[in-house]
């Protein structure tokens, strides 16, 4: 009773006395002196840990600018677009985290998403509210370049006509590509491809069965699968049929790629396995098993192991490793660069002598050139496509990862 | 690979993911036959079953009784059994413990109260298990990022007993498939056959306010409704980590989904007709995969459904019954 005499006293006097009404406005200043950046990656499902690695990359970069573009409060909210429901990414929640941050005014740059079938949903929408979207992770191709998606890609995600969006990897038409090159290099004949039905997988999965065909590799059969199945013994036993030295499975470690991975082993398929950087996380090897894909199965990446990363990839990973006291995901360095990219934006909007809002951190993000960051010296190009194109070919071995080929 | 030889290997995926199907399928049965409620959240207690199984593996691993190293090396049998009766008894008590707080006080309530009452202990499930999956199980390259999906050590020695050569292959673990849901399928049958509590379940089952009128202990009968259909989900999660040596959170959905088919395509309520039915599902996947198209497995599943239903409303073995939800 106490208690609640006294609250209300206090409440009452908060309510009376100038000094603390000056107070609050004092604050609110504060707060309109401050922008906001959020995220919107899966972060409840076996992604979770590629994108705890990410976000902590974003809140690096936001550090190592103390926090502050001139006078402007850098805030960071760290979004999750998937829900228990599906363990994975969905589409209910991209679409509610992209109206969350047209609402927000404060909200200026939006980083994300992870999942190319997720970027498809608060793309349009974004464009319209004049928001800059940068993506750490997807790499389908029709989400930024003509005539290889659907046929009204990518004018569909720009209802405003303007591009905001824009991505720091490589896309799909060049991993498909170096999967097929390197596929023949090792001296593979027969493929037989396979897809989780979903926009990033049949895209590189798309991209992977045109070079094949270009460089003479024999496609034995292609199919879709069923991610939520609980085995593939008997596609496994229709892929032997078919007499294939490699399986190619365009999905992700969300979409069962592990399973399959085992399902080849126990089936008794003699091939090989190569699959996209949508399982170049260490949840894939826990969830296949790090037997069943020693020396079968071959993972492409865009970008490099961030171990072999130079220059201030290096440092970024000495930094992390302190900071985090772990090692990084593949797809750290990239949240880092996205955040990175945003913040140097900020920082010539303010040097200029502008206000950092929607608007102009849209047209700066736009104008990044020959940016020298962690992934090396690259450029937005027309569509919003990094110029990076640094590609590498990995296995596990020992249950870890481990380059076999680093294509520029 | 020639075609018997495909046709064959076919067969043997279809049976053995199919028994595992109609393990989980005789759960749903036995309940709606006696309570007239489609327990959705069995699926789920499934999942949880594989868990345990594999929290006991690790345990087992980390007090160095295991080695994780040689394991798949030899066949361990009397493990698979011990953990077919824990998983099994932690189902069973789960089950009739879930029956005892939630439905129990639910069930003069319409149907669709307990239905929904259902759905909602299914999703608690789903998310013990993505807790419990966040649980430290280090031991067997298990990981403890919750969501992921957990490697599930394999217990019996994975060489093809056809021999290396033969292209057609027969694991240990499709033969433990036999020889353990067979058994446990005749031992349910002959209990609710012959013994005096299964005489009981067979009069709840019919008229459950007779069965009272009667003598019969109908809240007995209903937990012990709960614990078997429970024991056999447990079991069949263990079967399951065993073949597809993968356990998730979601297993369950999946799972329960075909189980769920299952036991409406042999006839809800009808042990049978589950059992059929669910070895009908695998073999209906598996051929569906080889001789269609994987993407179309699912369709065809359901349009065989849609295609017994529209013929046999009542299922395949099912009796016309009184009217349930």
């Amino acid at each position: 009773m106490k208690h609640r005499i006294a609250r209300t006293a206090a409440t009452l006097l908060a309510l009376a006395a100038p000094a603390v009404l000056g107070t609050a406005a004092l604050a609110a200043d504060a707060l309109a002196n401050s922008v906001k950046i959020v995220s919107s990656l899966p972060r409840t499902g076996s992604a979770n840990a590629q994108t705890t690695s990410m976000v902590n990359g974003i809140k690096m970069a936001i550090a190592e600018v103390g926090g502050k573009i001139g006078d402007t409060t850098i805030l960071y909210e760290d979004w999750d677009d998937a829900s228990p429901q599906r363990g994975n990414w969905d589409p209910a929640v991209e679409a509610q985290n992209a109206d969350k941050a047209i609402a927000d005014t404060s909200v200026v740059a939006y980083i994300g998403t992870y999942n190319s079938g997720a970027a498809k949903i608060s793309m349009p929408k974004l464009n319209t509210a004049g928001i800059v979207m940068v993506s750490p992770a997807n790499t389908a191709s029709g989400l930024t370049k003509a005539g290889l998606g659907e046929a009204n890609e990518p004018a569909v995600y720009r209802p405003s006509g303007k591009i905001n969006y824009f991505r720091v990897v490589p896309t799909d038409d060049v991993q498909g590509a170096v999967a097929a090159d390197y596929a023949k290099e090792i001296g593979l004949k027969k493929v037989f491809i396979l897809n989780d039905r979903e926009v990033y997988g049949k895209g590189v999965a798309g991209a992977f069965e045109a070079r094949a065909k270009e460089i003479g590799l024999e496609i034995v059969g292609t199919d879709g699968l069923d991610a939520k199945a609980s085995n593939y013994k008997s596609l496994v036993t229709k892929i032997k049929q078919a007499g294939a030295d490699l399986v190619y499975f365009g999905g992700t470690t969300q979409t069962n790629a592990g399973q399959l991975a085992k399902d080849i082993v126990s089936g008794g398929l003699k091939a090989k396995l190569i699959v996209p950087d949508g399982c170049y996380e260490n949840a894939f090897i826990e969830a296949a098993g790090a037997k069943a894909l020693q020396d079968r199965c071959f993972i492409t990446f865009g970008g490099v192991d961030p171990k072999l990363l130079k220059g201030k990839g290096a440092e970024f990973y000495e930094n992390y490793k302190k900071t985090y006291k772990t090692e990084p995901e593949g797809y750290a360095v990239y949240g880092y660069e996205c955040a990175k990219a945003i913040l140097a934006a900020m920082e010539r909007i303010h040097k200029a002598g502008g206000k950092i809002d929607r608007a102009t951190v849209l047209a700066e993000v736009g104008k990044t050139k020959d940016f020298q960051g962690a992934l090396g010296t690259w450029s937005f190009d027309e569509n919003g496509d990094t110029t990076n194109r640094t590609f590498s070919v990995n296995t596990v071995k020992n249950g870890e990862f481990s380059t076999v080929k680093v294509v520029q | 690979m020639t075609e018997t030889e495909v046709f064959l290997q076919q067969v043997i995926y279809g049976l053995s993911n199919g028994m595992i199907i109609a393990l989980v399928a005789l759960g749903y049965t036995m309940v709606y036959g006696i309570v007239e409620l489609i327990n959705f959240a069995h699926g789920d207690v499934f999942t949880l079953g594989g868990f345990l199984a594999l929290t006991v593996v690790g345990a087992l691993g980390a007090a160095a009784i295991l080695d994780p190293n040689t394991l798949s090396d030899s066949s361990h049998w009397l493990l698979l059994v011990g953990l077919v009766v824990t998983a099994g008894l932690f189902c069973g008590f789960l089950n009739v413990a879930i029956d005892k707080v939630v439905y129990k006080p639910l069930r003069r309530a319409p149907k669709l109260t307990q239905l929904v009452a259902a759905i909602g202990v299914s999703f608690i499930l789903v998310n013990i298990a993505l807790f419990w999956g966040g649980a430290p199980m280090e031991v067997f390259g298990g990981g403890n990022a919750a969501a992921a999906s957990k490697d599930f050590p394999e217990i019996l020695e994975g060489s093809n007993l056809l021999g290396e050569d033969s292209n057609v292959v027969l694991r240990l673990e499709d033969l433990a498939i036999f020889v353990i849901t067979i058994p446990l399928m005749i031992g349910l049958t002959l209990f609710v056959n012959r013994t005096r509590l299964g005489r009981g379940m067979r009069a709840t089952a019919q008229n459950p306010i007779a069965a009272r009128l009667m003598g019969i202990n109908t809240d007995r009968v209903i937990a012990a409704t709960f614990l078997i259909g429970g024991f056999l989900g447990g079991a069949a999660s263990v079967m399951w980590a065993i073949y597809n040596n993968t356990i998730s959170f979601q297993m369950g959905f999946r799972a329960g989904m075909d189980a769920f088919t299952a036991a409406v395509l042999g006839g809800i309520g009808s042990l049978p007709g589950a059992m059929i039915g669910g070895v009908l599902i695998g073999l209906i996947r598996a051929m569906s995969d080889q001789y269609i198209e994987t993407r179309w497995t699912n369709v065809v599943v359901f349009g065989v459904l849609i295609l017994i239903l529209v013929f046999r409303p009542s299922g395949l073995l099912g009796l016309k019954q009184r009217e349930k939800v």
